[in-house]
């Protein structure tokens, strides 16, 4: 797939380094809690703290890369004109399994783009390269 | 006059607990106009969007049977929903002699330019309200409202310049889109998502949006300022079997889901309920204005968030203007995307609805003749991509000037409003004050 090239800003900087190094991050605030006592993940990342605004303990911490197919649909007619030659293409929502809040999306490689595509099904992180820059992005596999 | 700003923040009304309208009744709309449709625009001044946005905000002064002279405030939401004219350098678009001689008068009208080239002199409040005409509309019923103006013309100028729609070149892709573009998610695959979310929770599937789409395309034959009525009227004609075989856009979203993007101004007139009653059409009384901007907690709406959304918009429509549910009488929730229209009249409860209810109830009878005239103006899948059909077929049901869309149902109360269900402006109308 034609990916187009994220260009890191000094938000995610951190993130998009960690996707070179093969690293899943997501922005953690060490001063709250999400439900049941959990960490309290975003992403995207943020300048402050989505929930209690404060900036000074946003920390990253590495999800286990690990998740499932929380929907999809398939694009025919995107915008995004270095995909359009690799039409029709799935897009899916994952929910993570180490934090199933945060949602990140896939091409499913390897899933065929038709109305077959699990739901629920188990995936795997990878880190595929762009078209623009070196820059690795997060990518989903199926894996059961 | 000082340089046009944006409408504060803080005077939408977004949250649950403010209680009844403070300005309920006290405001009126008093004209309406809308300019011809095109597909695209033909590169002509004499239907350029700045052009047009002067011939609607004409139409509704003399609606209203007053002149330029009177009105004391514009709002415009500025920009159009089309591409920029001279955006494309490598299109060589130059740009005109003035007033045409940058994007304002061409991809979208702001109140500046409205002011200045209809003569508006005695104009003492301009604001921007971006976002749709939902928005400026909105604006416009709170500034009344609070006493900055008395006679306000809110308007918007939306077109389509010739080429694609909205494409997105190059190989790289920086600020929010570092986080959608290179997997191609934008509004409609959220939107074809959430669909399919829905279908999966409630056991339905596509092809029971036909009775709807079909509802609508019959609607707009019946809209004379629409697109289609004006210049495809067979495209109005369509049979079930036709919505199904268009072609995907995002499945389960096809092409007659989506509404098709034209060329066209609109302009609304307010004033307050006592210079209202001065004025040449039956007024049509603001009973409240809502504004929502939901928050998603990650990268996407959920279907939760969506669901929630909706019902927070009509708690909140139905808290300040005092109505209920049962009250509603006219109904026109945006419906661009056909694929969203369910969770405004299920989180609105309009008719009965319920949750998962509402493909269902398309399946009843939902036209204008009917007991449920549902989206009674055909909305932006039978008109054309505008997001402000909702709003004037309200008016115009209210005034009991519908023509044959007029609903035979009574017709004294309405809500009407765009866009989704995390961002939009809605407002709740009505024949009495009080």
């Amino acid at each position: 797939m034609g990916k187009m090239s994220p260009v890191p800003d000094e938000i995610s900087k951190p993130f998009w380094d960690g996707c070179n190094k093969g690293k899943l991050l997501v922005q953690n605030c060490a001063g709250c809690k999400g439900n049941g006592g959990q960490d309290w993940l975003q992403h995207p990342p943020q300048a402050a703290c989505y929930k209690c605004g404060t900036t000074e303990n946003l920390t990253w911490k590495e999800m286990n890369g690990r998740g499932k197919v929380h929907g999809y649909s398939i694009m025919y007619d995107s915008r995004i004109r270095s995909l359009q030659e690799d039409q029709p293409f799935i897009i899916a929502v994952i929910e993570l399994e180490d934090a199933p809040e945060i949602k990140m999306f896939s091409h499913l490689p390897g899933t065929p783009a038709n109305d077959d595509v699990p739901v629920g099904g188990t995936v795997q992180v990878e880190f595929q390269d762009t078209l623009g820059t070196d820059q690795k992005v997060a990518e989903w596999r199926i894996v059961n | 006059m000082a340089l046009t700003e944006m409408f504060p923040e803080s005077r939408y009304r977004k949250t649950e607990g403010l209680g009844v309208w403070e300005h309920r009744g006290k405001v009126a709309i008093v004209g309406l106009g809308n300019s011809p449709t095109a597909r695209r625009w033909d590169g002509t001044l004499e239907t350029s969007l700045g052009a047009w946005t002067m011939l609607a905000a004409q139409q509704a002064l003399d609606e209203a049977g007053i002149t330029i002279d009177d009105v004391d405030g514009v709002i415009a939401c500025d920009k159009g929903m089309g591409d920029d004219w001279g955006g494309d350098v490598s299109q060589g678009r130059a740009y005109f002699e003035a007033p045409y001689d940058s994007e304002d008068g061409l991809s979208g009208v702001s109140a500046h330019w409205l002011v200045k080239n209809m003569g508006l002199k005695n104009v003492k409040m301009t604001y921007h309200a971006p976002g749709c005409l939902s928005t400026a509309l909105v604006a416009a019923a709170q500034a009344v409202g609070d006493g900055e103006a008395h006679t306000v013309l809110v308007i918007r100028g939306t077109g389509n310049m010739p080429g694609r729609y909205h494409q997105t070149p190059g190989n790289t892709t920086g600020g929010p889109g570092q986080w959608s573009n290179p997997w191609g998610w934008q509004l409609i695959p959220q939107i074809a998502f959430g669909f399919n979310q829905y279908c999966q929770k409630y056991g339905k599937n596509h092809e029971m949006m036909a009775p709807f789409i079909l509802n609508q395309r019959r609607n707009g034959s019946m809209f004379p300022e629409g697109y289609y009525y004006q210049n495809r009227p067979d495209d109005l004609q369509i049979t079930a079997e036709d919505y199904l075989a268009s072609r995907w856009i995002c499945k389960p979203m096809n092409m007659n889901d989506c509404d098709l993007p034209i060329q066209t101004a609109g302009a609304f007139l307010f004033t307050t309920a006592e210079r209202a009653k001065d004025m040449k059409k039956k007024p049509v009384y603001v009973l409240n204005h809502v504004t929502q901007r939901g928050v998603n907690r990650s990268s996407i709406e959920t279907m939760a968030e969506t669901e929630e959304f909706s019902a927070h918009i009509a708690r909140k429509c139905y808290e300040g203007s005092g109505l209920t549910a049962s009250e509603v009488d006219i109904f026109n929730p945006y419906d661009g995307f056909t694929l969203f229209t369910q969770w405004f009249l299920e989180g609105f409860g309009w008719h009965g609805v319920g949750k998962g209810e509402a493909l269902d109830f398309y399946a009843g009878d939902i036209r204008v003749e009917g007991p449920h005239p549902f989206s009674s103006s055909g909305g932006n899948n039978g008109n054309g991509r505008t997001r402000w059909w909702g709003h004037y077929d309200t008016v115009q049901q209210l005034r009991g000037e519908a023509g044959d869309r007029q609903v035979q149902v009574k017709h004294e109360t309405g809500i009407s409003g765009a866009f989704t269900p995390g961002h939009s402006d809605w407002l709740i109308l009505g024949t009495s004050p009080d």
